[in-house]
């Protein structure tokens, strides 16, 4: 399947503002299920540097700055992205217990060194005590680390009311906890917080959900502008994603971006200008499929 | 009474023997008797000499404006330092070892740096544990696979060093961020070779002037590109920090530039310092600040005090940073267990000085040890500065309740916990009240990278305390410092003095450095609130005395007058309402017939806009950012200013006669503060800039204060007292009878105070200097400014007046048209040409701001 992904980001300044400094993780990632072909990055007005290098996810940054008076930023990116149909399948799956994956990170030293990098809660996921409550209900004894983690996720689905706006980046977790309503990052920060708190590796990603439905399908969740899900470690099958917000293994329709220990990690634009007054944002995100 | 300086007492409490290691080179140098030496210049000089020294010391350091800010203080005081009489002492074959040790562990933690911001060799291999690494907050991920320039990544390092009661040294901490301190121990050097030059008489103590040559040559070499005069800054925090005395000292000292965050931008994959003159590139900073808050864009992103982008220069090799970003990873108790495998693994040495015995709870039987032994043991967090929390804890003072708090919260994340032994500190002697007595003293050392390996200071920073069993010492709670004496065997090593380590002269003082612009804004501010005290403190003592003076049985129009003067004062000191409340005229009516208790709030109320004692503390807030630009003396008269201050606020309330002279005290400071720094201003340009904002005040002060008393024309026995009372409130009377030798006239009063080119109060004097101020500025291009031609424009108004024409008042309305109108037109030309000044000159008032996308669905 080959998508095409426009993404725009407009800051409208109501004043103009003389230097601004951006770092923009927009580029889609190269997965064994998918393939990034073209990636165009388009600023106006010019940026007077662009550079570009791998942060320590091995995702793609482009840092760049306008060093001339503007009264708005638009960055718009353009991507094809192939995508091959995962091939999950049961036979694939892996049965091993969640406890044995656990106790095999607690006794590891030096080696998976890049799957425990996960391990270990950030401030953003750091689980309280009634998320622990929370996440223990999907890892009863000798249950399998996948169906441990696919019933944690049908368990948000249904638990959680998908709410846009009632939280932003900054709600903490234990508020969407309570109040059970959020949307996809939450959803994708408490699932990560719940497989840490079992001593689990779990990251998050970010990407984009296809836009236009599959006729008499329903429309996902999260598809007009970026979307989040959350992935874990399972011994041999590798890293697996799991989208709560839509109780699905993401499949053909999710092309990721990239990941990071959280949101944080992965901001897809973020700048600082020099300036006293307020911005306006807008964002548009399209998703087609091309074949 | 015991005799407090019998030596055989003292060597029975104090001196435990160091135990010298077998393969010595030097010959053991017999610390008995280098105390012995140190006690008998004390018992010479007796208790009452030693306590006369001692409050020179104190008022030396006090002066210095030596001080260490709490954090913790609502009233953001700072609390003056304070030093101990008694050094303390280290013995050459002591210090050989520590010397060695010191240098083997600086080394180490370079190595350990390398490795984690590269390969992780360490962590990959085991030897030390990835969470402990991963975990940790000073660990910046942004930092990882950045090539520094010479791949230093410990340049300046301290560590703070307790000695067990069995002379064993042990090391309790470790600063790999940005080390404070060497600062303090070279003013206590200071303060204690002036004060008790008698002390340093037949021992040979080790200079420090070595290890700030070693400093300025090693920052020096790590700037990216070969420059005879790179451009080395001091990044601080700005003046609420703790250690802001130690910033702005070591800056003047070293001759470097001191700097906040938004005194310094990213431009072009370079740093650049805002000056008056233009933007300059920057090669090296000197950093105080704690690595988040370097770089708002990539790494804290709420802090206000980094420059965005700065990562980004550092990742393009085009700054080096002392200490690198990412070097507080090491200030983590945790690691100690672990140190000496990494040391086998990357020097392959055993470490020389041992650290202080540490369990990492994120293992389970460590985890289980301390738990079950927390009384006896300190615990501490990986992460040294976490808000809300006390980085180290003393398993022994929590209540029941406490402790299991602490261990419920070690077992829910005990990755984040270690615990650490109690050593039993020897004790070291403290001169408290005329007595000797027992303290425990940690020692902190300095050290520098010098070539392929690091300098140590010989000396340091130590600090006391007199809490038994206390091993926690920091200075924000609290602890007595003391000068570090390293006695070297050699006897041509010369005795400290005053005159050496003051002119010492500085590696960097051929570098051009222009004025940063923030800096200039300040001194500008700094002239600005010095002039409105001045200003606003006279016109209220004079009005005040009007009051006093002056009744209704005596004067058919003193109420008149009164409302006049006091509405004048409203105005002129923009302490709004005031005595102005124009929609309430009873209101005013009442505050007019009874205006003490609101006088009483302009003098002393700080929440009162306009107050002096507002105007006080601003003035001292722009004094602190430039504190490094003001001479001494200066602080001398500030802390004085300060006791008074804080005295009368409570006693002189509502006695009208204390109150006058307290405004006289506040303005003879305010005075001799001038005085000291026309005389000591380091360069022209830094008090033209300080100048300029005294003129500008003065000239704003005189335009509205006219404005207000003459606009409209008043009787004649009216308009005479007003003569009067312009002339006393701007002393000028004297002047007056001086150069007219004539009775109060309007005309005359005008041509004094607009006219006069050689009267230092009148308008035209004080354009003319706002004039010679401007044209000396530094200017891009070569035509005329805008500045320059608007003040041409004020000089030529003034020029074109004459006293009698602007004396005429137009009948009809009955005002002073003429000088209504001039006034006005200079009032509109000042402030077009302040805000220019202020927008071309000084930094940007624009502030920083986050851009998010934080719509995600």
């Amino acid at each position: 399947m080959l998508y095409t992904i426009k993404h725009t980001t407009t800051y409208t300044y109501h004043e103009s503002v003389p230097l601004c400094h951006n770092l923009a993780i927009l580029t889609p990632r190269n997965t064994p299920l998918q393939n990034c072909q073209i990636f165009e990055f388009d600023v106006s007005p010019t940026p007077d540097i662009v550079e570009e290098y791998f942060d320590f996810f091995g995702n793609k940054i482009i840092y760049f700055i306008i060093e001339n008076e503007h009264e708005k930023l638009v960055v718009t990116t353009t991507s094809i992205v192939e995508k091959r149909p995962a091939m999950l399948t049961l036979t694939q799956l892996n049965h091993q217990s969640w406890e044995s994956v656990r106790d095999a990170f607690s006794i590891s030293k030096g080696d998976l060194m890049e799957e425990k990098q996960y391990l270990i809660p950030t401030e953003v996921t750091t689980p309280s005590d009634s998320i622990k409550q929370y996440a223990v209900l999907s890892f009863p004894p000798g249950r399998s680390l996948f169906d441990s983690v696919y019933d944690l996720m049908n368990r948000i689905y249904k638990d959680f009311t998908y709410t846009a706006g009632f939280t932003t980046v900054s709600t903490p977790l234990s508020e969407v906890m309570t109040e059970r309503k959020g949307v996809c990052q939450d959803f994708a920060h408490l699932g990560i917080a719940c497989v840490q708190a079992m001593g689990l590796a779990a990251k998050y990603v970010s990407g984009y959900l296809e836009t236009t439905p599959i006729p008499n399908e329903q429309k996902l969740k999260g598809a007009d502008a970026s979307h989040a899900w959350f992935s874990v470690y399972i011994p041999e099958m590798g890293w697996v994603d799991f989208d709560p917000t839509n109780n699905k293994l993401p499949d053909e329709q999710h092309i990721t971006i990239a990941w990071g220990r959280n949101y944080f990690d992965i901001i897809p634009l973020r700048g600082v200008i020099m300036s006293s007054n307020q911005h306006q944002l807008d964002i548009s995100v399209e998703v087609m499929r091309m074949q | 009474m015991p005799d407090p300086f019998s030596f055989s007492e003292f060597r029975s409490q104090y001196i435990s023997p160091y135990t010298v290691p077998q393969n010595s080179t030097n010959n053991p140098q017999d610390i008995q008797e280098l105390w012995k030496l140190v006690i008998s210049t004390f018992k010479d000089l007796g208790s009452s000499d030693i306590e006369h020294r001692i409050r020179n010391i104190h008022r030396l350091l006090k002066e210095n404006g030596v001080a260490y800010n709490i954090y913790t203080d609502p009233s953001g005081g700072s609390r003056a330092w304070e030093l101990d009489p008694i050094p303390q002492l280290i013995t050459a074959a002591e210090w050989e070892v520590m010397n060695k040790g010191l240098t083997q562990r600086a080394n180490l933690f370079n190595l350990m740096l390398q490795d984690i911001y590269g390969p992780q060799r360490l962590i990959k291999e085991g030897v030390i544990p990835q969470e402990l690494i991963y975990m940790h907050p000073g660990f910046l991920r942004s930092c990882v696979n950045i090539n520094l320039p010479h791949q230093q990544h410990l340049i300046v390092y301290a560590a703070d060093i307790g000695r067990g009661s069995d002379g064993q040294n042990w090391i309790i901490s470790d600063r790999t961020q940005a080390p404070s301190g060497y600062g303090y121990a070279l003013e206590n050097r200071l303060a204690m070779s002036s004060v008790l030059p008698e002390l340093f008489n037949n021992l040979n103590v080790s200079k420090l002037t070595s290890y700030f040559d070693a400093f300025q040559l090693s920052l020096q070499m790590i700037a990216p590109y070969a420059s005879h005069s790179p451009r080395v800054v001091i990044l601080t925090p700005g003046p609420e920090n703790e250690t802001y005395f130690e910033h702005s000292y070591l800056a003047a000292y070293l001759g470097l530039t001191l700097v906040e965050g938004n005194d310094l931008m990213v431009k072009d994959n370079f740093l650049w310092l805002k000056t008056i003159e233009g933007l300059e590139k920057v090669d090296v900073i000197l950093r105080r600040m704690d690595d988040a808050y370097c770089d708002p864009l990539e790494l804290k992103s709420d802090s206000l005090l980094g420059v965005p982008g700065l990562l980004q220069v550092v990742r393009k090799g085009n700054v080096a940073i002392a200490n690198p970003l990412g070097s507080s990873v090491i200030e983590n108790a945790a690691l100690m267990p672990f140190l000496h495998l990494a040391a086998r693994r990357l020097l392959d040495e055993e470490l020389i000085i041992p650290s202080i015995a540490t369990w990492w709870c994120g293992q389970p039987t460590e985890m289980k040890y301390v738990i079950e032994n927390l009384q006896h043991l300190v615990i501490r967090r990986i992460n040294r500065r976490k808000a809300g929390t006390r980085s180290a804890i003393d398993g022994a003072s929590l209540s029941q309740a406490k402790r299991s708090e602490l261990i419920d919260e070690i077992s829910a994340y005990p990755h984040l916990f270690a615990g650490q032994e109690k050593i039993g500190f020897s004790s070291t002697p403290s001169w408290v009240d005329g007595e000797i007595h027992p303290s425990h003293a940690l020692i902190r050392s300095f050290l520098v990278r010098n070539q392929d390996s690091y300098h140590v200071m010989p000396g340091g920073l130590t600090r006391t305390s007199f809490i038994k069993d206390s091993f926690i010492i920091s200075n924000q709670t609290g602890g007595i410092s003391k000068d570090t004496w390293v006695i070297s065997p050699e006897k041509n090593d010369k005795q400290p003095s005053t005159f050496q380590i003051i002119n010492k002269p500085t590696a960097s003082v051929s570098q051009k450095d222009s004025l940063p612009s923030h800096t200039a804004e300040n001194l500008f501010w700094v002239g600005r609130y010095t002039e409105r005290l001045i200003n606003n403190a006279r016109l209220l003592r004079t009005t005040m005395e009007y009051m006093s003076q002056h009744n209704q049985s005596d004067n058919p129009f003193y109420f008149n007058t009164k409302i006049k003067l006091l509405h004048t004062l409203t105005h002129c000191t923009f302490s709004y309402p005031g005595f102005v409340i124009t929609d309430d005229p009873k209101k005013e009516e009442e505050l007019i017939l009874n205006p003490w208790p609101e006088l009483t709030l302009h003098v002393y109320d700080e929440h009162k806009s306009g107050s002096l004692s507002q105007n006080l503390a601003l003035f001292k807030k722009s004094v602190y950012h430039v504190r490094n630009f003001l001479s001494p003396d200066t602080w001398h008269i500030i802390r004085q200013l300060d006791e008074i201050w804080s005295d009368v606020e409570h006693t002189s309330q509502n006695n009208r006669i204390l109150m006058i002279s307290d405004i006289d005290k506040l303005n003879a400071s305010m005075f001799s503060i001038l005085g000291m720094n026309r005389e000591n201003a380091r360069r022209e340009q830094e008090w033209a800039i300080l100048d300029l904002g005294r003129k500008f005040e003065q000239v704003f002060f005189i335009i509205r204060f006219l404005q207000n008393i003459f606009a409209k024309k008043t009787d004649d026995r009216t308009e005479y007292e007003l003569i009067q009372f312009v002339l006393t409130a701007t002393q000028s009377i004297v002047t007056y009878r001086y150069t007219y030798r004539n009775h109060l006239q309007f005309p005359l009063l005008l041509d004094l105070m607009v006219l006069d080119m050689n009267y230092p109060k009148s308008l035209a004097y004080l354009i003319e200097k706002i004039k010679m101020h401007i044209e000396a500025m530094p200017k891009a291009g070569s035509a005329n400014s805008d500045p320059e031609r608007l003040i041409q424009e004020a000089s030529t108004l003034i020029q074109w007046s004459d006293s009698n024409s602007l004396a005429k008042f137009d009948a009809y309305k009955y005002e002073h048209l003429n000088l209504k109108n001039l006034l006005n037109q200079l009032n509109q030309i000042l402030l077009e040409i302040h805000l220019i000044i202020s927008k071309k000159y000084f930094k940007h008032t624009l502030s920083q701001q986050q851009l998010f996308v934080s719509n995600m669905v």
